[in-house]
């Protein structure tokens, strides 16, 4: 049952929590992408181009043209040049941005905080996730051979800091790890363009002999500024840690998450059921000792290709049982697709709540019965929909439609009394529907009345209730209440519409009663 | 001419096929729910708290004379406090929930669920019917099988509550698991020395009743409770066919 090896990995603990930024750079992000698509272009050089300034130019190649001495920002006819038979495609410019965000999408299962950075590059905040994956070598190992696998081309590099870590990612030539400390070092040998400084200040620095960062990052900061600006020292401090860089993730990082990844895909609903319930517990553990309970919760399960399934469920009280949840949840499982499989389940509370910590005992005992019909009414919404279920309260008005509202919970208790007063049909229809009737004379009940092509002839009759329209809601003919019993005994309630002085009034049934 | 002890033996033999049956042991008089003559029909002499009973209407006239029969009943048993569940399919439900206070209810006590489908219907109220923390709850449907009917008479007989199954203008009264069978339908009231509409009235049938002796009555709903019209019976026709057009 390798299947549930995840379970073992909660044992590791994780050393220290300090931030370790991971940036993940993509040579040919577009080009790559495009062989995903078309297999067939493997073997073939070519290249995506856009107009620029009246000419063509190339904005990314692949590996094969790449090999043979074309590359980026070159004149189209400058790399025919040089690979006679490239092939041009054109490029959009909003690719690279909507791949990296998809990416990092994707990526979310390898650390909770991931950020794009155009134009190639993806940056991860890895801080106390790689021991997950038994340590930092094994996980950008892992991130490597999944990339390799999905046929993206890529460089990763982990430091401290986002400045490190994207010089030895780019300017490096393999993956690398910097130790905590140990950024001067690696940064001494790449060239000054590691530091993500501007073209002018570069060519400054070129011009000076200055090619490594090593032979200025230990100059006098004075006469650094002087000469290239603050740009560059700002720049080294964050590269070596003094400032911090804040990154913008495309996700927030949720309040109430527990993620749990699998080493192999799962595909059993009785594996997704040990998964959840895992997760259940500890994010019930968590609302526990915060004395909250959450009123809607998703689980996303994120498949091995890609796609991301989602279940979600709300409650109508504030719920930390997790029996209760795992219940609710149970029901939606099979809709899950888990089709290769899934690597990765985060379950969020979406919706949390105060929810007093109560013993439980108690909780069972005496206030019991509603939190059990909460439970209940939670499963009867989770199969028939939450809007399907009501509970009404007297609302102060006397039109018949709007004297009763919804409540919009259990415990909510009625701010007036029902009126019992006037008589009220048990059975309302939903709509009032049209009658013919028969009147001896203006304001007198009817004599007999036919609805739904029967004739009822009316024996007792009392009335008229007149109910007017509330003016400031609606407007419209006041309605004439008349209670109508025929001679079979059943009885009725009708109303009349406006009076016989303004034309031919129209007669409704309104409902019946018992 | 039979001797007391004989009587004594029948009555405790009948008890026990009653538990056997799946009735509570020992029902005792003072576990009635108030309904008067009408629970002199069931076994023991006391309506039936933990068990289905069906009604059947077939127009909707007598599907609100049921729905207050229904009412009055819950009205008893929700005494002591408690909630309801109505369950119905969309768009059968057409309670006015105002009116059920005439009949001894708080209306916010009855908790109505909307299903879209028969079968969600009945899943719905198995699952509210295994609930104990519930007094009692409503269904309304059309068709139910005896082995559906027979589930529900099984959730009741754990969790001691009480469950009533309206079906309006079922295709067959096919035979079902259910404690006993109803029909309620609209009498003329009876106005003392005026024209107006009186109490309401109904004929009670109760047409089938498991270990009890099937009867019928007269009864009017007064704001006192129910009452028992002993003079002057008005012949009803049992409905059974189902009514078209």
């Amino acid at each position: 049952m390798n299947e549930f090896m995840f379970l073992l990995q909660k044992n590791v603990k994780p050393d220290k929590m300090s931030r370790r930024i991971v940036v993940i750079w993509f040579p040919h992000l577009v080009t790559d992408w495009m062989l995903r698509k078309q297999p067939l272009l493997k073997e073939h050089s070519f290249a995506l181009a856009v107009s620029e300034k009246g000419r063509r130019v190339v904005k990314a190649v692949n590996t094969v043209a790449h090999a043979r001495g074309a590359h980026e920002d070159m004149a189209v006819a400058d790399c025919r040049s040089l690979v006679p038979e490239l092939q041009i495609f054109d490029f959009n410019i909003e690719q690279p941005e909507k791949l990296l965000t998809a990416l990092a999408e994707w990526f979310i299962r390898f650390a909770p905080s991931v950020s794009v950075y155009l134009p190639d590059c993806l940056i991860m905040d890895a801080g106390g996730c790689t021991h997950l994956w038994g340590g930092e070598e094994e996980y950008i190992k892992k991130i490597g051979d999944k990339l390799d696998r999905l046929g993206y081309s890529n460089r990763i590099a982990m430091a401290d800091t986002v400045g490190t870590a994207w010089a030895v990612c780019k300017y490096g030539t393999t993956n690398t790890i910097v130790k905590t400390g140990t950024e001067r070092e690696a940064l001494s040998s790449l060239p000054p363009a590691g530091l993500r400084l501007e073209g002018e200040v570069l060519e400054r620095l070129l011009k000076l002999g200055l090619k490594t960062i090593g032979s200025f990052m230990y100059m006098d900061r004075v006469a650094l500024r002087r000469r290239f600006g603050q740009g560059i020292l700002h720049r080294l401090d964050q590269a070596l840690g003094a400032v911090p860089e804040a990154l913008n993730p495309i996700r927030e990082i949720a309040a109430y998450e527990e993620l749990l990844p699998s080493f192999e895909p799962i595909r059993t609903a009785e594996g997704i059921e040990i998964g959840l319930k895992e997760l259940l517990t500890t994010l019930c553990l968590r609302l526990q000792k915060e004395g909250k309970g959450l009123r809607k919760c998703q689980l996303k399960c994120y498949r091995i290709d890609g796609a991301v399934e989602k279940i979600e469920i709300g409650t109508n009280k504030p719920s930390r049982n997790t029996l209760h949840l795992f219940k609710l949840f149970e029901l939606k499982i099979p809709t899950i697709e888990p089709e290769l499989g899934i690597e990765l389940f985060a379950l969020e509370a979406t919706v949390v709540e105060e929810l007093p910590n109560t013993q439980d005992a108690l909780w069972t005992v005496s206030s019991g019965n509603e939190s059990v019909i909460a439970e209940l009414l939670d499963r009867l919404a989770g199969k028939n929909g939450a809007q399907h279920i009501y509970r009404y309260l007297p609302d102060e008005h006397y039109w018949p439609e709007r004297s009763f509202k919804m409540a919009s919970s259990l415990s909510e208790k009625p701010a007036y009394s029902w009126r019992t007063d006037l008589p009220r049909p048990l059975h309302i229809l939903p709509a009032p529907q049209a009658i013919e009737v028969s009147v001896p004379m203006p304001d007198y009940p009817p004599l007999l009345f036919i609805f739904r092509g029967a004739v009822h002839r009316i024996k007792k009759a009392d009335g008229p209730e007149r109910i007017e329209q509330e003016w400031w809601m609606q407007e419209g003919l006041y309605r004439d209440y008349y209670c109508l019993e025929d001679e079979s005994g059943a009885r009725y309630w009708v109303f009349r519409a406006g009076d016989y002085n303004s034309g031919d009034p129209k007669w409704f049934i309104h409902g019946f009663f018992a | 001419m039979r001797r007391v002890a004989d009587y004594k033996v029948i009555e405790q033999l009948q008890r026990q096929i009653n538990t056997l049956q799946g009735g509570r042991e020992g029902l005792q008089e003072n576990q009635k729910v108030g309904l008067g003559a009408i629970e002199n029909a069931f076994p023991g002499k006391v309506f039936p708290k933990a068990a289905v009973h069906e009604l059947i209407s077939y127009s909707s006239e007598e599907a609100t004379s049921t729905s207050a029969f229904i009412s009055v009943v819950l009205s008893k048993l929700i005494q002591q406090g408690g909630y309801c569940l109505w369950i119905s399919t969309i768009p059968r439900r057409n309670i006015f929930p105002p009116a059920l206070k005439a009949f001894g209810i708080d209306p916010e006590r009855i908790l109505f669920v909307d299903t879209l489908r028969p079968k969600q219907t009945l899943w719905s109220l198995e699952e509210a019917l295994k609930c104990n923390a519930l007094t009692a709850v409503v269904g309304e449907l059309t068709e139910i099988n005896f082995s559906e009917s027979r589930r529900l008479q099984l959730a009741v007989e754990s969790s001691q509550v009480t469950g009533f199954i309206h079906r309006f203008r079922p295709k067959a009264e096919n035979a079902v698991a259910c404690v006993s069978r109803w029909k309620i339908s609209p009498i003329p009231s009876i106005a003392a020395n005026t024209t107006g509409v009186g109490f309401p009235a109904w004929d009670v049938k109760l047409i089938k009743v498991r270990n009890g002796k099937p009867a019928s009555w007269q009864v009017k709903y007064t704001p006192k409770g129910l009452e028992y019209i002993e003079d002057e019976r008005i012949h009803v026709p049992i409905t059974e066919e189902r009514q078209t057009g």
